[in-house]
């Protein structure tokens, strides 16, 4: 059966209606995603367990002593590497658990180090300055500069660390002589709050939930009240079917996302970039995950079961793909499984556009969902039977 | 020509076979109507007609198409009212016939449609608030939204109340006055007796008996019996006296085969000449009921709650 936009659309008007008459419906579509940035928004970020990203950039030229070449910039960059924390031991309690606080990643001495911080979607860093070496040799004034976000967790751990070991360079140093010193610097204009890190995550998390679980449920309760079998009596076909939930969902997700952008905004202050790169998000989100929901409920043989694995798959994304707190703030372990959740790409490339105004990365990230998202696609309209169970 | 033909039709779930090499035609413009108990095969006979499962075995031809391969050109012709018709929540019966409409691309007249089905009264209500009857009505609509040649109605008043079920079967008898073939599955045998041109009773996926419901009366009933109501002094008295077939059931009737009329006037005079109380005298033949039960065995009436 060749394909029909007409029957897309009634289908849909049909759907549309349906949502917006059931009470649920409407809660789920327009005063939810409100509920969820008012009680998040008023919440602020916890403290983060893993070691901090910072970029170093090292400008410093070094100084001939005698025979000997020395930079102390980059002996400084070694001591700041093997800066470690300590954390309580469960099992061994006299052996604490230690683990780098700082994981540092080297910068280019002639890059330009606010760009590249942008680039790399993150606040953080410290410049060693060109005289540092010769300043600190001879006992004169030279302030390294950490870059951070006042707001940022992890952005004060990197400044706490680096203050102590200015302190100790300078015990250490010519006579005792207190001439580092700390410049704060934000690597661009606004400094961001976690306000504006929420708002990307809550639409992610209304871009999962809403199709998810709407699918998963629909897909089974459909089957088991035989409605798949009196829609497949009809033209209908089941891509057209699967078609006008994505554009019912594309349209929830856009609604959502001006909810949740206007509440940020007027009344948390969040600083959002609606750039050219966010109707690209907005679309791929629901695609992949109503796709998802059909496929989940496919292969469940009934509603409950389809509503237990629908949990099992939906859970974890929600709360470990930086919906709620940045990824960065969680252990290792847990950043590693966020990078296997699909929803973990929605998130950083909805912050990509909308925070840092970062196209390559957010773009990497909107290729890797429209593969998954048409690979899921394909298998719901595979397995999803209309006719013999 | 024959609307849907039917050769040695074979379907089974793992190793439950639940059809079993069936046979039978129906011709156009009939009311063919499928009898059985629950399980008999009754509803995948017709899932596989309507082109919803796939045969294992046989030939099927419905409307000249076969109904597995050809689905999208045989469901433009045909329309289907499933078992225990279940639709979205929120339309209204007009917004239903509305979208069917739209899906088989052509223009209804949805107020008309909803006053053939009797259902203009609730044009507007939400499907989630009809009654039962209500709900199968709109079905009935949907089913004839395409214009069909062929209507499917599998247990269209399972569950309905006495008034539904008889609306129903007006809309049916309408149905067939448009000349629409009309296949119907039930477990109300009266139901049949009432609209059925032809019958076809299946039990454990076989067909027991098929025919008008007149020609399975003649074949498979025993003739006209005459009971009354009485006592087991009765029963012995004419058994005794008389050459005559007499059965006694335990809510106090007495029946007597009559082969002809003699019998009907020994059996009248063996009565009177008894002395013994007796009441309700009734001359009736074998219902379809009765050749159901004797068919089917006494669980199809428990399993198809009979008549």
């Amino acid at each position: 059966m060749p394909f029909s936009a007409k029957r897309l659309l009634a289908d849909l008007k049909v759907y549309a209606r349906g949502n917006l008459r059931s009470r649920e419906g409407f809660f789920f579509t327009l005063i939810f995603p409100i509920i969820l940035i008012l009680l998040f928004g008023a919440i602020f970020s916890g403290g983060g367990s893993g070691p901090s990203t910072v970029y170093v950039q090292n400008q410093d030229a070094g100084v001939n002593v005698g025979p000997a070449h020395v930079n102390v910039g980059l002996q400084f960059i070694q001591a700041l590497n093997m800066s470690y924390a300590e954390s309580v031991n469960n099992t061994y309690p006299n052996h604490p658990i230690i683990t780098p606080a700082l994981d540092l990643h080297g910068v280019p001495a002639g890059d330009n180090f606010t760009q590249y911080l942008t680039s790399h979607s993150s606040s953080d860093g410290i410049v060693i300055p060109t005289d540092f070496s010769s300043a600190y040799i001879a006992g004169k004034s030279v302030n390294v500069t950490v870059y951070g976000n006042p707001a940022s967790t992890t952005s004060a751990i990197v400044s706490g660390i680096t203050r102590e070991y200015v302190n100790a360079f300078n015990v250490f140093g010519a006579q005792g002589v207190h001439s580092v010193g700390v410049t704060s610097a934000n690597a661009v204009s606004n400094s961001y709050k976690y306000i504006d890190f929420l708002v990307p995550g809550l639409i992610g998390f209304a871009a999962l939930t809403s199709p998810m679980f709407a699918l998963v449920n629909i897909s089974s309760t459909y089957r088991r009240d035989k409605v798949f079998k009196l829609l497949s009596l009809t033209p209908l076909t089941k891509t057209e079917w699967l078609l006008s939930k994505i554009l019912w969902y594309i349209g929830t997700t856009v609604v959502s996302f001006c909810l949740m952008s206007a509440v940020g905004i007027y009344v948390f202050g969040a600083h959002i970039t609606f750039g050219w790169g966010l109707p690209i998000f907005l679309l791929l989100g629901p695609f992949f995950f109503v796709s998802l929901g059909m496929l989940v409920g496919t292969i469940s043989n009934s509603p409950e079961s389809a509503a237990v694995v629908g949990n099992l798959v939906t859970f974890p994304m929600m709360f470990l793909s930086g919906t709620f707190f940045p990824v960065s703030a969680m252990p290792m372990y847990l950043q590693n499984v966020a990078h296997v959740l699909p929803l973990f790409y929605l998130i950083d490339g909805l912050t990509n556009v909308m925070i840092y105004g970062n196209y390559t990365p957010a773009l990497l990230d909107a290729g890797l969902i429209l593969v998954l998202s048409i690979i899921t696609f394909a298998l719901a309209v595979r397995f999803f039977r209309w006719r013999e169970d | 020509m024959a609307a849907i033909e039917v050769d040695s039709l074979e379907k089974s779930y793992g190793s439950l076979k639940a059809v079993d090499g069936i046979s039978f035609s129906v011709n156009e413009g009939e009311v063919f109507s499928l009898l059985g108990p629950n399980g008999a095969g009754k509803t995948t006979t017709i899932e596989v007609l309507e082109g919803l499962r796939d045969q294992d075995k046989g030939k099927v031809s419905v409307l000249g198409f076969d109904p597995w391969h050809n689905g999208y050109q045989l469901h433009e012709k045909i329309g289907v009212i499933p078992q225990g018709f279940k639709f979205l929540d929120y339309p209204t019966p007009k917004e239903a016939i509305n979208y069917y409409a739209t899906l088989f691309g052509v223009q209804v007249d949805a107020n008309e449609l909803l006053k053939r089905v009797i259902l203009e009264d609730a044009a507007n209500t939400w499907f989630q608030n009809l009654s039962g009857g209500q709900k199968q009505k709109l079905g009935m609509a949907l089913s004839l939204v395409n214009d069909p040649k062929l209507v499917f109605l599998d247990e269209p008043t399972t569950g309905l109340d006495p008034q539904a079920r008889r609306a129903v079967w007006e809309v049916i008898r309408k149905l067939k006055g448009e000349g629409r073939t009309v296949m119907l599955t039930t477990h109300y045998l009266e139901e049949a007796e009432e609209l059925a041109d032809k019958v076809a009773i299946m039990n454990h996926g076989h067909i027991v008996a098929t025919g008008t419901v007149s020609e399975i009366e003649n074949k498979y009933g025993s003739g006209q019996k005459l009971s009354v109501k009485g006592s087991m002094e009765l029963v012995n008295h004419l058994k005794e006296n008389t050459h005559l077939q007499v059965e006694w059931d335990v809510d106090g009737t007495v029946s007597i085969r009559l082969r002809d009329k003699d019998d009907a006037i020994v059996a009248l005079g063996a009565i009177e000449e008894s002395g013994a109380d007796w009441r309700d005298l009734v001359v009736r033949r074998d219902s379809l009921e009765d050749i159901f039960l004797r068919l089917v065995g006494p669980e199809g009436k428990e399993a198809g709650e009979g008549k």
